[in-house]
Parts: C-alpha cells; structure tokens; sequence
C-alpha cells in the first residue's frame, strides 16, 4: 500500500539553520493499516507526512502508493491518492467559500475540473445526507460560508472532504488538538467510524499516547527523523503508556519530551 | 449647476468604462488574493492595440478582441514571473508593467496615438454618450454573465479555492500555479478591454493612460461594496454589479470635486489616501476589536439558531 525506504530529508542543507528532519525512515503499510504515530517535538512526524504529500522534494529514498512511484510528483498530483487533515482548522477548508462548495471542490479531488457547473443538485442531496451524519447541524446550513464554523466543526467538514473521494491513504497530523477535549474526542470518534466504515488506510500522529494506543491496529515512535519502534497487533492493544515512556527511553536515551503530551 | 448637471453622463460613461476595469481588479485582487500593478500597463497595452488596429483600418470586433489578446498575454507573462519564477505577485506585476511601457511605446510608435470620432467609426466615443452607454452597459451586463458562469464551473471554483486557501485547493489536487495564471489571463484580459474602450471614449491612446489604474480600480471596488454591500447577498453577480457601481460614484465623485473647483492634481492623491484609509479598515478591526470573538459569537448565534429549527422540526414531525 505505502512503502517509504530509506526517505532522507535536510531543511536548509549547508546553512547553519541546517537541520536533518529525516534521517532514513522506512515504512510499508499494509492495505487496511491504521497507524497512529507519537514521538517529542520536532520528532520529524509532520515532515513525514509532508514528504508523503510531495510539500517539497524529498533528499533521496522513495515514496511508493500502491506501488506507483510519487516521489516525483508534485502536491497536486499527489493528491489523487491523498486525504489529508490538519492540525490547523483554518487550513483544511476555505474560509470565505459555503459547505456545499467546500464539499463539491473536494468531490473532484483527482478528477480533471471541466467547464460544467460546479455542484449537481445531486451531489447537494448527498452532501446533505452526509452532513447530517455528522450530527452537527450543518445539513440545514449547506450554503453558509465555512468561515462561520467552530474549529470543530471545520475538523468535521474537512475529514469529510478528505474522504469524500475514497482516497488510498489518510493522512491526519494532531488533527484533534487545536480542539477542546470533549470537541477533540467527538471528532476522534468520528474519524474511527470513516476509517472502519470505508476500510481506509490512514496514518495519525497525536500528541495523546493513550488515544494512540486506543486506536488503530498499529503504532510507531519516531525520535529524530527515525522510527525507532514499531508494534502491531496483540502487542499493540496491550501497550501502557509507562511501557511505551519505557521503550522510548530504552530506545534514544532519553526522556520522552513533548509538552503537550499527554501521558496518564 | 446645469454645467455640472450636464456633464454628468460623461462621469457615468467614464465610470461604466472605469467599473468594467474594476471588474478586472476585484478578479485579482479580491478572488485570486493578489495585488496584480500589471493593469497599469495592461490597460494602456488594451488601448495601443485597438488604437493601432482601428488606424490600419481593420473592423472594430477584431480590433476589440486583439485588445482582449494582448491584455490576457500581459497577464500570463505576470503569472509566469509569479509561479514559474517564483517572484512575488508584487514585483511580478511592477516587472511587467515596466516592459508593457516599452512594448506599448513599440505598438503605438509614438507616446500618444489620436483616435478621432469624426475620422474612424467608433463603438464609443465623448461625442456620443446617449449611445455610448447604452453601449457599454450592455458590454458589462454581457461580461457579468459570463464571469458568473466561469466562476460557477468546476474550473472556475478551483480559481476561486486557490484565492480563498491556497493549502486546502494543493491538497485537493489543485494546481494552484495554473489557476493562479488563468485569474492573472482573464483579469488582464478585462483591463485591456476597458483600455481600448477607454482609449474610443477620450479619442487617444496615451503611454500614461494607465499610470495610477490599480488605485482607481481598488477605489471603485472598495466604495462599490462600502456603499452598496448590503445589496449583494452573497451573489456573485450582484457584487461584479456593485463593483460598476463603485466605478460611477468614483467618476461622479471626481466630476463634482473638480466642478468644485478643488485643483484636478490632488486627484490622484485623495484617491490613493482613500484606498488606504479602507485598505487599514479590516486590519485596524483585527487589532482594535477581536475578530476572532466576533466569529465564534456569531458561529454560536448561528448554531443555536440551526438547533431550535431542527427542535421545530422535530415538533412538526411529532404532531
Ligand atoms: N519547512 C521546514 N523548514 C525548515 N525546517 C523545518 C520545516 N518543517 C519542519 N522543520 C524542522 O524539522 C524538524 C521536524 O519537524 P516536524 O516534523 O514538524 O516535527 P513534529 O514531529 O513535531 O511534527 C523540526 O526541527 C522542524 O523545525
Ligand atoms: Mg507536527
């Protein structure tokens, strides 16, 4: 499904800014995986997920989708395989742009935008059916501007815009900690019920070790650009998070930092 | 009095001239997010062409549509320098309008070219107003409607996500270069359109037409939606008419300062002071008073709103 081998990048190569965000990082996801990955600040887990969706180009190593070769392509391109969600709220969608647009933009995710009319009534059935799903509200508000929305509900609408167009991969980086925990669990619950619902391969990072213990069927840690543990499986779901404090410290010699971790 | 009355035509006709320009800017400026300078030396670019064509001889459709070529040219080799290059929107636009006043001298072969009424056949011209605007407000009814059209395409909304997000329009597999070119083609292709009518009106086309016509369009633009805001309701349509509308008040504005008697070379200058003053409105808001509370209120407004029409709802379906 995602094979990543040996994937090497520097920011600022040759400057004193320099720094080696990924030193060598193989992955191979299996179709189906749900991975969640946890690791300190500046552990390289965004700049993982930014070398999958092609931000910039990798140093050297390579980027397999379903055994197709994207490290050359660009972000749009890449696109196509990708659903992506934010730590951001505000970055997901547009702002000044009504739902139903938002959602109908993301319809076409990967498909060649033409000169016909931009949403279908429908697709505006569907979004509504789909909108109330999320029992938010927002099915009797298609046309309101998304700039109106709480930061929990723009997480909402963007998760569904991620996988409107079943994508090969999902990709959410600390999607839920820009939100209040009860907002945050509430959008956790629903991003377990979209994966198990279409079946998706998806990778999470969280800052919460027993939300990514809790979820999925597999679990990395990353520490300075590397992965330095790997379970999955029965291993997995008897993990603590005392034994995975443990194994990092085991595994880089140090204590575990992330300040906005979450460790009880 | 009934000299002011009386040229008052004139500003509206000028002001059409001027809002169809605007259209141009607002493009840019408010959809694509982008301050385009190309337009100073993109409208002169649309009089040149027209001017030269019309004085050769040829029909005034293709000299119109010659005009709207040129203008979507200067736009595309602004949208390189800005994507392909990497150079910022800015200085893109600042490159460019330096080359077009190389360019547009070399079409002209002259700093000024004069297009006189009484010796070409015209689609507009001072000498004629009562036709002229009748003219030219079919010409915006006409690019209003296929503007609506354009941004309502699929293509077109991706222009419109690439200006509103340019992260979220990338990760739905936006080429945001592309679209980014494309808003930079057609608006430069609506500001040469108002060139050539422009350059038909005043019966010239001049190498300093064009100097200070991003401050004009942003005025038209900001007094549009300043006064008339309130009638647009979301609508695109309405807000390209709005933006028409700005153009008039801008001209009327003009005449009556001048019919005033306030000296006609501090235009420019009240009109750049203007923009400013609108331009530091929304940032003065976000200092002064929190934007983002105002947000959250009314999202809590509107959700509260949304639950007790789903509670009716609910009723309704019980009874
Ligand atoms: N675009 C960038 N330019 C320069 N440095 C970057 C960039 N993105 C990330 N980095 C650096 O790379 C390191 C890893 O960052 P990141 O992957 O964001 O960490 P995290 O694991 O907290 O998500 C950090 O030191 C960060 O400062
Ligand atoms: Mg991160």
């Amino acid at each position: 499904m995602l094979e990543l081998k040996d994937v090497r990048k520097t920011f600022n190569p040759g400057t004193i800014n320099a720094k080696k965000a990924l030193q060598g990082v193989d992955l191979h996801l299996n179709a189906g995986d749900f991975v969640t990955i946890i690791g300190g600040n500046g552990a390289g887990k965004s700049t993982v997920m930014n070398a999958i969706a092609g931000l910039w180009p990798i140093d050297s190593g390579t980027i397999k989708i379903n055994g197709k070769d994207v490290a050359g392509l660009p972000e749009h391109k890449r696109a196509k395989y990708l659903g992506r969600v934010f730590q951001d709220p505000m970055m997901g969608t547009a702002a000044t742009m009504e739902i139903q647009e938002n959602l109908a933009i993301a319809a076409r995710r990967g498909n060649h935008r033409t000169l016909r009319w931009g949403i279908s009534s429908k697709e505006k059935k569907m979004f509504r059916e789909m909108l109330a799903v999320l029992g938010l509200g927002l099915e009797d508000r298609m046309t309101a501007k998304v700039g109106l929305l709480s930061g929990g509900q723009r997480q909402a609408l963007t998760l569904l815009m991620a996988t409107l167009k079943e994508p090969k991969l999902l990709l959410l980086d600390e999607h839920t900690a820009a939100l209040d925990p009860k907002t945050a669990a509430k959008v956790l619950e629903l991003t377990d019920n979209i994966i198990s619902e279409k079946k998706l391969t998806a990778m999470m990072v969280t800052h919460n070790m027993r939300d990514a213990i809790a979820h999925g069927n597999r679990l990395i840690m990353m520490h300075e650009g590397r992965i330095i543990f790997d379970v999955s499986g029965e291993e997995k779901k008897a993990l603590t998070v005392d034994a995975l404090l443990e194994k990092f410290s085991q595994s880089s010699g140090q204590e575990f930092s992330n300040d906005r971790a979450l460790l009880s | 009095m009934i000299n002011y009355l009386s040229s008052l035509p004139a500003a509206c006709t000028q002001g059409i001239i001027w809002g169809i320009m605007a259209i141009g800017v607002y493009i840019t400026y408010k959809i694509l997010d982008i301050a385009d300078l190309t337009v100073d030396g993109s409208i002169c670019t649309g009089a040149a062409v027209c001017a030269m064509m019309v004085i050769n001889g040829q029909p005034m459709w293709l000299a119109l549509i010659a005009s709207v070529i040129a203008g979507m040219l200067t736009g595309l080799v602004t949208g390189i320098f800005h994507t392909f290059m990497g150079i910022p929107a800015i200085l893109s636009g600042i490159l460019t309008q330096l080359i077009l006043w190389s360019v547009n001298l070399k079409i002209m072969g002259a700093a000024n070219q004069s297009l006189s009424a009484t010796k070409y056949n015209l689609l507009i011209s001072r000498l004629n107003l009562d036709r002229s605007i009748i003219i030219l407000q079919l010409l915006a009814i006409a690019l209003i409607i296929v503007l609506y059209w354009f941004f309502g395409t699929e293509f077109g909304s991706s222009v419109r996500s690439t200006g509103a997000n340019l992260n979220m329009s990338r990760a739905q597999g936006i080429n945001t270069s592309f679209t980014k070119i494309i808003g930079l083609v057609i608006s430069n292709g609506i500001v040469a359109l108002s060139g050539a009518l422009l350059a038909q009106y005043q019966g010239n086309a001049d190498i300093n037409m064009g100097k200070g016509a991003i401050v004009i369009g942003l005025a038209a633009v900001i007094i549009g939606e300043a006064l008339f805001g309130w009638l647009c309701r979301n609508n695109f349509a309405l807000k390209l008419i709005v933006v028409v509308l700005g153009g008039i008040v801008y001209y009327i504005v003009y005449t009556t300062v001048i019919y005033i008697g306030l000296d006609a070379d501090l235009l420019k200058m009240l009109s750049a002071l203007l923009v400013a003053l609108f331009l530091a409105v929304p940032y003065w808001k976000g200092k002064y008073f929190s934007g983002v509370k105002n947000v959250e209120k009314r999202a809590l407004k509107q959700e509260k709103k949304a639950a007790k029409k789903a509670a009716r709802k609910n009723k309704k379906e019980v009874a």
